[in-house]
């Protein structure tokens, strides 16, 4: 399918890793983990969780006080970030803010406040008057408070496709701009800590009490990070510049919350990605995989990526730093493959100690120096989503 | 490089839809032609024949609902053959965000881990593509009271990308008490449609993209849907629907964020 160029102009970056992209690519070189022993409130199993700091103590503007809540304010740390407010602006100045789209990724919004609520009534009595919502729980909170906090009134989507939710954005986006409906997209991802998903993850017996080990023969299980992450795309205009070279996106058509064992719709979104690039698997030199550090998610995703590029391709999880942020993990794990391309600097597999035999890919297990050109990340889901991104030097 | 988009409009070449008062095809032809008055009754129980019956077991209300729009819009029986396809829903599964929720606050928290794999908002996509066994993209989307409206055109801009037929899915359920406190809707409503690149035999009508504006949200002939569109994010459908079925060419205008519209025109050929 044909496509225009488009080039990723800003971005920015939270997750438990580092608040920026400087100190996230800073953690990443010095291989400090973000992983730390549970401390979420309520929360009665052992794990290890990637979480945001202070949270707690910074509330959304008052201005949109009804939009507060545990993900919106996620959502506000990573726009007060990296300059991005700022790219913004000009952004409006040139196209006019009626002409930039807003297509975020989450999956579980601000259930938390729900959460919150239900813990707050009294037996089958109503929830107290305090919880909104609309605009914290609803799926599109998100979207509806980012575009109120920048004032962009373009058109608004959020995907909620699981883990591959911030991935699809980018599809979305370069849809809307070729369609003409904006001139430019803010895209991106947050999802925040909440006990429907850390205990959902649980009943699945897929969260692992250690800090989650991708390759690793004794993985056992995900971390539950939080993140948040936006990027700015427009029309290629500079000369230097990262771009959005290609994206693919498929379904499994197998099983709600397992991959399909060879990794079949894994591999159509990376062979997909590659026709939509326009580019031979030979030239992609960096992959960013979804790496979970469930047995059967890395076992899927090693045949995937094996079979299309070889068992040699420069890979790993980046994981073992942030958690997986599930539906912010697209987002996150984009901005990673920039970092790459932008630094030639290929982070490693962290706490990966023993690989499992069974798995082919030689992950990187030591920090390398390499110039990337063309680097994919791979973001799969529940309900068996799948998209895989290939961001280039343009 | 820009993008050479040969059109901009897409035709709608099938369509399902499920409300109360509207049973089945006979009475929705009937009802939004114009020829009767819509009158309230219950639900129709959902049957989509294309799960399994042992998934079928397995899903709720608001996952049969979606998968029973679609399914008649191909107005295939299985196996079915389906295209890309983009779900929307402004709230997703108030009912398992209940039962999760009220698990949460008893002393052992046992989330069931079906409850949680169902409680993702691609899950009706994700029981669609194994029952259609189709591989395609699929997108779920939410954009609260602008749903449909942001559905609607995700759906076109792929079709007019990718010359490929989509199928559009919009379904929004009522919540149980006491979400259904916070955020109400008068009854369930589903409609599906499937979007092609080019005119076939079946194409009812066709549709372009205008913009978001600022006139009034449109609002349908008939009285009694007109007071229906506001008792469900996917009832904006109303007005689009009922100019299908009635042979108009007009401008639709669906509400959208900040009390904006979002316009598409209607054609008949």
């Amino acid at each position: 399918m044909e496509h225009s160029r488009l080039q990723i102009s800003a971005s920015t970056m939270v997750n438990a890793a580092g608040t920026g992209k400087i100190a996230t690519l800073q953690a990443l070189q010095s291989t400090k983990s973000g992983l730390r022993q549970c401390d979420y409130p309520g929360l009665d199993f052992d794990t290890w969780l990637g979480r945001v700091d202070d949270l707690e103590s910074r509330p959304v503007e008052k201005i949109l006080s009804e939009y507060d809540c545990r993900n919106n304010r996620l959502a506000k740390l990573a726009l007060d970030t990296d300059d991005f407010r700022q790219v913004v602006e000009e952004a409006k100045n040139k196209y006019g803010s009626e002409r930039i789209g807003v297509f975020l990724g989450t999956s579980t919004s601000g259930i938390a406040e729900t959460e919150h609520a239900y813990c707050q009534r009294e037996l089958n009595g109503p929830l107290p008057d305090s919880y909104d919502l609309i605009h914290t729980h609803n799926v599109a909170s998100v979207v509806s408070y980012t575009r109120a906090t920048l004032g962009v009134t373009g058109p608004g989507i959020c995907l909620s496709t699981a883990c591959s939710s911030s991935a699809k954005v980018f599809a979305v986006a370069q849809r809307h701009i070729d369609a003409g409906v904006c001139d430019a997209a803010i895209v991106g991802g947050v999802d925040s800590l909440c006990l429907t998903t850390l205990y959902g993850f649980n009943s699945l017996q897929l969260v692992s009490e250690n800090p989650c080990c991708p390759w690793d023969a004794a993985r056992d299980g995900i971390n539950i990070g939080e993140a948040a992450g936006f990027a700015l795309l427009e029309p290629l205009q500079d000369q230097v510049a990262i771009v959005l070279q290609g994206y693919g996106e498929s379904s499994d058509a197998y099983h709600m919350s397992t991959p399909h064992p060879e990794g079949a719709g894994a591999r159509l979104a990376m062979e997909k990605a590659l026709e939509c690039a326009g580019i031979g698997k030979q030239e992609v030199g960096y992959i960013n995989l979804h790496g979970t550090a469930t047995p059967s998610n890395d076992a899927a995703e090693d045949k995937a990526v094996t079979a299309l590029f070889g068992k040699d391709i420069p890979c790993s999880s980046t994981k073992g730093w942030t958690g997986h942020t599930l539906g912010a993990a697209g987002i996150t794990e984009a901005m990673i493959a920039m970092l790459v391309i932008e630094h030639g600097f290929l982070p490693s597999t962290l706490n990966l100690h023993e690989q499992d035999k069974s798995l082919e890919l030689n992950v990187l297990r030591k920090n390398q120096q390499a110039t990337v050109n063309y680097a994919m990340s791979n973001s799969f889901g529940f309900g068996g989503t799948n998209c895989s991104l290939i961001l280039a030097r343009s | 490089m820009t993008v050479d988009i040969q059109q901009n409009f897409v035709y709608v070449s099938g369509l399902g839809m499920v409300a109360p008062g509207f049973s089945d095809e006979q009475q929705i032809t009937s009802i939004l032609s114009g020829e009767t008055k819509w009158q309230f009754s219950e639900l129709q129980k959902l049957l989509p024949t294309c799960l399994p019956a042992n998934e079928r077991r397995r899903t709720t209300t608001t996952i049969k609902l979606a998968i029973q729009v679609a399914q008649l819009a191909l107005q295939m029986e299985t196996p079915l053959l389906s295209p890309a396809t983009v779900f929307a829903s402004s709230d997703g599964d108030f009912s398992i965000v209940d039962r999760i929720c009220s698990e949460l606050c008893e002393e052992n928290k046992n989330v069931s881990p079906t409850q949680f794999h169902n409680s993702v908002h691609n899950a009706p996509a994700g029981y669609w593509a194994i029952a259609a066994k189709c591989q395609l993209p699929s997108t779920s989307i939410s954009a609260g009271d602008a749903t449909f409206a942001a559905g609607l055109l995700e759906a076109m801009t792929q079709v007019q990308l990718t010359q490929q037929p989509v199928l559009f899915v919009a379904y929004d359920v009522p919540a149980p008490f006491p979400l259904d406190e916070k955020r109400h809707f008068e009854f369930a409503f589903g409609v599906a449609m499937l979007l092609t690149a080019n005119a076939q035999a079946d194409s009812r009508a066709q549709i372009s993209y205008i913009k978001i504006d600022d006139v009034a949200a449109s609002c349908c002939e008939a009285k009694e849907l007109a007071a229906m569109q506001n008792g469900n994010p996917i009832a904006n459908s109303l007005p689009l629907l009922e100019s299908i079925y009635r042979g108009y060419s007009k401008r639709i205008f669906f509400p959208y964020y900040d009390q904006r519209t979002l316009g598409v025109e209607v054609n008949h050929d």
